[in-house]
């Protein structure tokens, strides 16, 4: 009897797995099917499969011809975008520059939206030249269009018009271009999307995607073990190794964009956090480029990554790793030399240190409690006495940006993270290195308010450049000059890791992105 | 009776009224959700104008009484972070919750009261003693680690069951996706009712209408589920009346170590995110199930037992 209920089991548990099905799990859950109502990454994600952009971003987030066939620059304000034909919606109706006008028209001004895709739509207007060709005009020259428009997916007009966010949720609008077409949304549980038989690329290689969200680590990589799904994101780093040698097992893994580093207070000549041997006030020593690098050099990124990150992390030397556009082939991690940097703090006038308190989230980022505590106890080392205070995410990030007297940055000394979007380096000097300055929103996130003349230079300087080479040169070298300046200090980047099932095989994404398009058959 | 219930009403509404003040007040000091809704990217204005659009640049007791002037109306507010009416997306998880929450309580009832009644009969066999030192262990064990060893042996290790999520109600997938979940959830239940039962079924066997039932020569099944079993439902039942509204409200740990698609599940990535309406909605819905379930078992009382008086509760 045992045995034929064993059987019977056994039979059920193999009938799941049909050939042409994928099941993803994923560690975070998109808020909704709409896309444009949360510009958070799960949605981009998962919503990449139903929609799609002008422009689109390959594993290495370079730019790639999407809905868009070929895009340039006519004159100093105007951007040409032609549009590919015998494109098709879900519900069979062609795609032309009117969904395009459309899309730009909706992705702002979505009701209840909690972060808006305005940023990638205003200060632009688009104008339909035929029903294949769009003109993209701006105030002043504007050379990051492109990435802008592949932040933003195009919707059908004809249902977008008056869909609110639950008409996408529901499926009744949730009518893309894409390789999938919705199927199913229980939000909570599982998101189903089925292969569209009229694509216009390649054929998508699974008939139904299943996508289900777990959130909790070990749940998701048991579902993994237990065959339950064929492919998880977020591996976490505890189980890493043990899931290398599973031979039933392969992992993925792919340096990520997200950077991890150290913002110090820049402005402030009596920091709030920063405190004199005795406890006494004293004028604060973080001004001081010799105190800033001394800081660098006693930190063993080394160290970090392997003992911390469990090799999880590469370490860093700028903003985002090597590969990207606009970053520096000059820079290098900043060797760990404790001697140096006692040296440094001796010509700066502190030998026997100061007292500083970092400050770190503590669910935001892989370890970062962990890795804040690391960094305290190597400043110690040196004679800087780092009081160590994590704090809950909702809680650092206000008092990070906004919980000083003035509004303003209350902190000290803070690790933080960034993750460049648009997959180049004016992100990050955009909104960690330039002048803080809220009408022209720049600095948004200089939480040190780090300021140098001759950076906002050359970054305004290349955000008003079109050509890509000269861009490219001058984002490098206000990379270079922040950085040698340590107008912040990078620790590491992260690394992504997915695991799935032997036999499937996965392109792993620098954007963290899951996308069953790059789910293929291992052989 | 009618006068008994339309004073509990009363105070039940003063008591949701106090809850959701203390709630409001709560989540406004744990932090700001603001910062984790909004992407890296956006600038200071525009985060400026999200906090207005939300009603979030106001004073707390303005944003209080907003709420109890839309609560009047039925509307609980919108979700920060799904955009929908909080209400609607806690009764979209309720039938989950309602499925391994009734699933935990009957396999609490059915394992637990004859473990529990066959530990009281023969207290001294090594059997009892077992079943005594298991329930020790569902008392202390914690859940969370519980469900993660069922994952690993029956799903990982076996491959008997499917290791997380939920399949369709009332299917044999759906039940099979139910089987851990119910199982880790009614574990604590389940010991619960053993030591009730056996405590209750010792004290029941050496009374004298069992002694007598003896006597007259009923066969031993008859004493057993006649006598003892009825007398001893009583104690039984007025505690997993009560453990019930627990077992719904608050299957948090179980349904995020499995998946569940439930309230719970809702309820601990809302507080995670700092989604004050749902927080706050999904707590209301709470209290007035409790209220509704307490009045329900008090009338039972009234009911089943002739001695209890519900004009008593003057309180």
């Amino acid at each position: 009897m045992t045995r034929f209920l064993l059987a019977v089991l056994f039979a059920f548990a193999s009938a799941g797995a049909a050939a042409q099905e994928l099941r993803v799990g994923l560690g975070s859950e998109p808020t909704a099917m709409d896309p444009h109502y949360h510009n958070l990454s799960p949605n981009n994600s998962l919503l990449s499969h139903i929609f799609e952009s002008l422009v689109g971003q390959d594993e290495r987030q370079r730019l790639t011809p999407d809905l868009a066939e070929s895009w340039k620059a006519i004159d100093a304000t105007t951007w040409e975008f032609k549009l590919r034909r015998n494109v098709r919606f879900h519900d069979g109706t062609p795609f032309t520059a009117d969904d395009v006008v459309f899309s730009f028209e909706r992705a702002p001004n979505v009701e209840g939206s909690p972060s808006s895709f305005g940023i990638y739509a205003r200060g632009k207007t688009f104008v339909r030249v035929d029903d294949h060709t769009v003109h993209v005009k701006t105030a002043a020259p504007y050379p990051l269009m492109p990435n802008d428009l592949s932040q933003v997916f195009i919707v059908s007009r004809k249902h977008g018009q008056g869909a609110k966010t639950p008409d996408y949720n529901s499926g009744k609008a949730a009518i893309g271009t894409g390789p999938y077409r919705f199927a199913e949304y229980t939000p909570g549980n599982r998101i189903v999307v089925q292969r569209n038989e009229q694509y216009w690329g390649e054929k998508p290689a699974w008939q139904r995607v299943i996508f289900r969200g777990i959130k909790s680590d070990p749940s998701r990589v048991a579902a993994l073990l237990a065959g339950d799904v064929d492919l998880i994101e977020q591996v976490p780093a505890v189980d890493l190794e043990r899931l290398k040698k599973d031979p039933k097992l392969t992992i993925s893994q792919t340096v990520s964009n997200r950077i991890i580093y150290l913002h110090l207070d820049h402005f402030r000549d009596d920091s709030p956090f920063v405190r004199a041997k005795d406890g006494g006030p004293i004028k604060n020593p973080l001004r001081d480029l010799r105190v800033r690098k001394a800081v660098s050099m006693a930190i063993d990124r080394d160290a970090i990554v392997s003992r911390v990150m469990e090799g999880q992390a590469i370490k860093a030397g700028q903003l985002l790793p090597e590969g990207f556009f606009g970053v520096s082939p000059k820079l290098r991690p900043v060797a760990f030399d404790p001697n140096g940097a006692k040296k440094l703090l001796a010509e700066a006038g502190v030998p026997n240190g100061f007292r500083l308190t970092i400050h770190s989230p503590n669910d935001r980022y892989p370890n970062d409690a962990k890795i804040a505590e690391a960094v305290g106890q190597m400043l110690s080392r040196i004679g800087i006495d780092t009081q160590v205070v994590t704090l809950t995410q909702s809680v650092f990030f206000r008092e990070a940006s906004t919980g000083s007297p003035e509004k303003g940055p209350k902190f000290s000394f803070i690790l933080v993270g960034w993750g460049s979007g648009t997959g180049e380096a004016s992100s990050p000097l955009k909104s960690l290195i330039a002048t803080f300055d809220r009408e022209k929103g720049m600095g948004a996130s200089n939480r040190g308010r780090y300021s140098n003349a001759q950076v906002d230079r050359m970054i305004n300087d290349a955000l008003a450049t079109v050509d890509d080479v000269k861009r490219s040169d001058l984002l490098a070298r206000a990379t270079e000059v922040a950085i040698e300046d340590v107008g912040i200090i990078p620790l590491h980047y992260q690394v992504n890791t997915w695991a799935m099932r032997r036999g499937f095989a996965y392109k792993p994404r620098t954007d963290e992105y899951t996308l069953a398009t790059g789910v293929g058959k291992a052989n | 009776m009618m006068i008994f219930v339309i004073r509990r009403v009363i105070q039940s509404l003063v008591v949701v009224l106090v809850m959701s003040l203390v709630v409001f007040v709560g989540v406004h000091v744990v932090g700001d959700p603001v910062h984790i809704l909004i992407s890296d990217d956006m600038t200071q204005q525009e985060i400026e104008d999200f906090i207005r659009r939300l009603g979030l640049d106001r004073p707390v007791h303005e944003q209080y009484f907003h709420f109890l002037a839309n609560a009047v109306r039925g509307d609980l507010g919108n979700s920060f972070v799904y955009g929908e009416p909080a209400l609607k997306l806690i009764l979209q998880r309720m039938p989950a919750t309602l499925e391994l929450a009734l699933a935990a309580f009957l396999l609490a009832v059915v394992f637990g009261i004859p473990l529990g009644m066959y530990a009281g009969l023969k207290p001294e066999s090594p059997a009892s003693r077992a079943i005594m030192a298991g329930s020790i262990l569902g008392f202390s064990l914690p859940t969370f680690w519980v469900g993660l060893m069922l994952i690993m042996v029956f799903a990982v290790m076996l491959g008997w069951l499917p290791s997380t999520g939920r399949g369709d109600f009332m299917t044999w997938d759906g039940l099979r996706h139910l089987a851990l979940p119910a199982f880790n959830l009614a574990l604590f239940k389940m010991a619960l009712v053993t030591r009730l039962a056996r405590a209750g079924t010792r004290e029941a066997a050496l009374q004298d209408y069992v002694k007598f039932a003896r006597a007259k020569g009923l066969s031993p099944a008859r004493v057993v589920l006649v006598h003892v079993l009825k007398n001893i439902l009583v104690p039984v039942v007025t505690v997993l009346g009560l453990e019930l509204g627990g077992l719904i409200a608050f299957s948090v740990v179980t349904e995020t170590v499995f998946a569940w698609p439930g309230m719970g599940k809702l309820l601990i990535d809302s507080i995670q995110r700092l989604d004050r309406p749902v927080v706050v909605a999904y707590l209301v819905i709470t209290v007035l199930m409790f209220i509704v379930i307490n009045l329900i078992v008090d009338i039972l009382y009234s009911m089943l037992d002739p001695r209890v008086r519900l004009k008593e509760a003057k309180a």
